[in-house]
């Protein structure tokens, strides 16, 4: 079943498939800074294909990869490569294609792995198209509420800070949504989860939506904070004002419940202040580095070791 | 004169003639159809019209046109359920109610700008339907949903 699968969207999981990727990254995670001893990938090649820079995310994999013993073929400088010559994606993929076992595809055009799915026939991991889906992140994410709270079910999730635009959130939440959870939507009027996707959550889970974190923080288990960007706003002191009211601060957090984590996507500019690192509710660097344990699970999973 | 009547009087010799279109969606239909850059074609168009069904309805007759059915999946975009009667030499040979296919192809494109589907000229776009009424469909490529005033923009 996860043999060859190509993994494009969250949307594509059942719960019983999400539990099961969360269930191997934990078996992965002794493997995750140690490399795993069966190199069970040795003979495997995986090509990370990345037409926008994200240092981060093509390091991740690569690593999950390594740890796992294959081998990765990185496309180069795009400046360099037929891609720059105006080369179609379609047309990159069915070469690629040819020279390796698994692709991860980071794309600006939302569709864009969906569509190279169509092309190649070795799996296609989508490592974020555009505003589009970015499911790995949403893996890790889930997996860190996982492990960090015992199970998911029965947790109330609030979310933070840039609803409209956040990829991260509207797919965490639609995948959250397929679990017994409560949700909270905490933001500006002008940075709003958008209607369509809070009325799909909706038809299975309470929603709560407000302006105010201070009122909500202590029903809440996992806070998700989320950038604020100032491009969004056409007026800087409209940008300040609203940003400011969303800085985490260890007294609201010393309200929250004992077992609360507060997690992040990466980067963070001002939204999370260094003082609430060393905190026990901190989580989101422990978060980035689920990124590998979640990875090296998926590629095991598609690239068929067992 | 009811409804039924009017109609057999204005029989056209040879067309097609859509009926149950939902009220006000008239000009719609023959703007997809580019009706109005086609100055052979005499068409009918009924506004408001009483039905049992439906309340009111609006019907167009289009005459010495058959339509293909890359036409006829547009009309179900915007008249699901409109019912298609195709006239020869005064007689029916043909009468169907449109029906919106579960996946819907070649005839609309992407309202997402940024989606991979308006890029690469190789691929067709694809929907899926999510629900009828109200209409909404999702990009098969960037997973956008779409609702009807957004997919009457997008019809190629």
């Amino acid at each position: 079943m996860w043999l060859n699968r190509d993994i494009v969207s969250i949307g594509d999981f059942s719960v019983e498939e999400i539990m099961e990727v969360l269930d191997r990254a934990n078996k992965m995670l002794p493997y995750a800074s140690s490399g795993h001893p069966k190199k069970p990938l040795a003979d495997k090649i995986v090509a990370t294909l990345f037409y926008e820079p994200s240092t981060r995310t093509r390091l991740s994999f690569e690593s999950a990869a390594m740890r796992l013993g294959a081998r990765v073929l990185s496309l180069g400088s795009l400046e360099a490569s037929s891609v720059a010559k105006g080369e179609t994606l379609s047309d990159t993929i069915r070469i690629i294609n040819s020279y390796s076992d698994a692709i991860v595809l980071r794309h600006p055009s939302e569709g864009a792995a969906r569509l190279a799915s169509e092309y190649a026939d070795v799996p296609v991991i989508n490592a974020g198209d555009g505003a589009g889906q970015h499911p790995t992140q949403t893996l890790l994410d889930m997996f860190t509420i996982w492990k960090e709270l015992g199970q998911i079910n029965g947790k109330s999730i609030g979310f933070v800070g840039d609803l409209k635009y956040g990829r991260t959130v509207h797919s965490l939440s639609k995948a959250l949504s397929l679990f017994d959870v409560s949700l909270y939507f905490i933001s500006p009027e002008e940075l709003k989860i958008p209607k369509h996707i809070r009325r799909d959550i909706e038809k299975r889970i309470p929603v709560k939506e407000t302006k105010n974190l201070d009122e909500v923080i202590e029903s809440l288990d996992v806070l998700y904070v989320t950038r604020i960007q100032k491009e969004r706003f056409p007026d800087i002191e409209e940008y300040k004002k609203v940003a400011g009211i969303y800085v985490i601060r260890p007294s609201l957090l010393s309200r929250g419940r004992k077992n609360l984590i507060v997690m992040h996507p990466l980067p963070r500019v001002d939204e999370i202040p260094a003082e609430i690192d060393n905190l026990p509710q901190a989580k989101y660097f422990k978060q980035a580095s689920n990124g590998i344990p979640v990875r090296m699970a998926i590629l095991d999973m598609i690239l068929g070791s067992e | 004169m009811n409804e039924e009547k009017m109609l057999k009087v204005e029989k056209i010799r040879r067309g097609t003639v859509i009926d149950h279109i939902p009220v006000g969606r008239a000009f719609k239909v023959l703007k997809i159809l580019r009706i109005s850059t086609d100055p052979g074609v005499t068409v009918s168009v009924a506004i408001h019209v009483k039905s049992k069904k439906m309340g009111l309805k609006d019907v167009v007759k289009i005459e010495d046109r058959i339509l293909d059915s890359s036409e006829l999946n547009k009309i179900a975009l915007i008249a699901e359920g409109g019912t298609i009667t195709i006239v020869e030499d005064y007689s029916v040979i043909k009468k169907f109610v449109v029906k919106l296919p579960d996946i819907i192809t070649g005839i609309l494109k992407c309202s997402n700008a940024r989606c991979v589907s308006n890029m690469e000229s190789a691929i067709k776009p694809s929907f899926t339907l999510l629900s009828k009424n109200p209409l909404s469909i999702k990009c098969h490529y960037c997973e956008r949903e779409m609702e009807t005033d957004e997919i009457m923009d997008s019809i190629l």
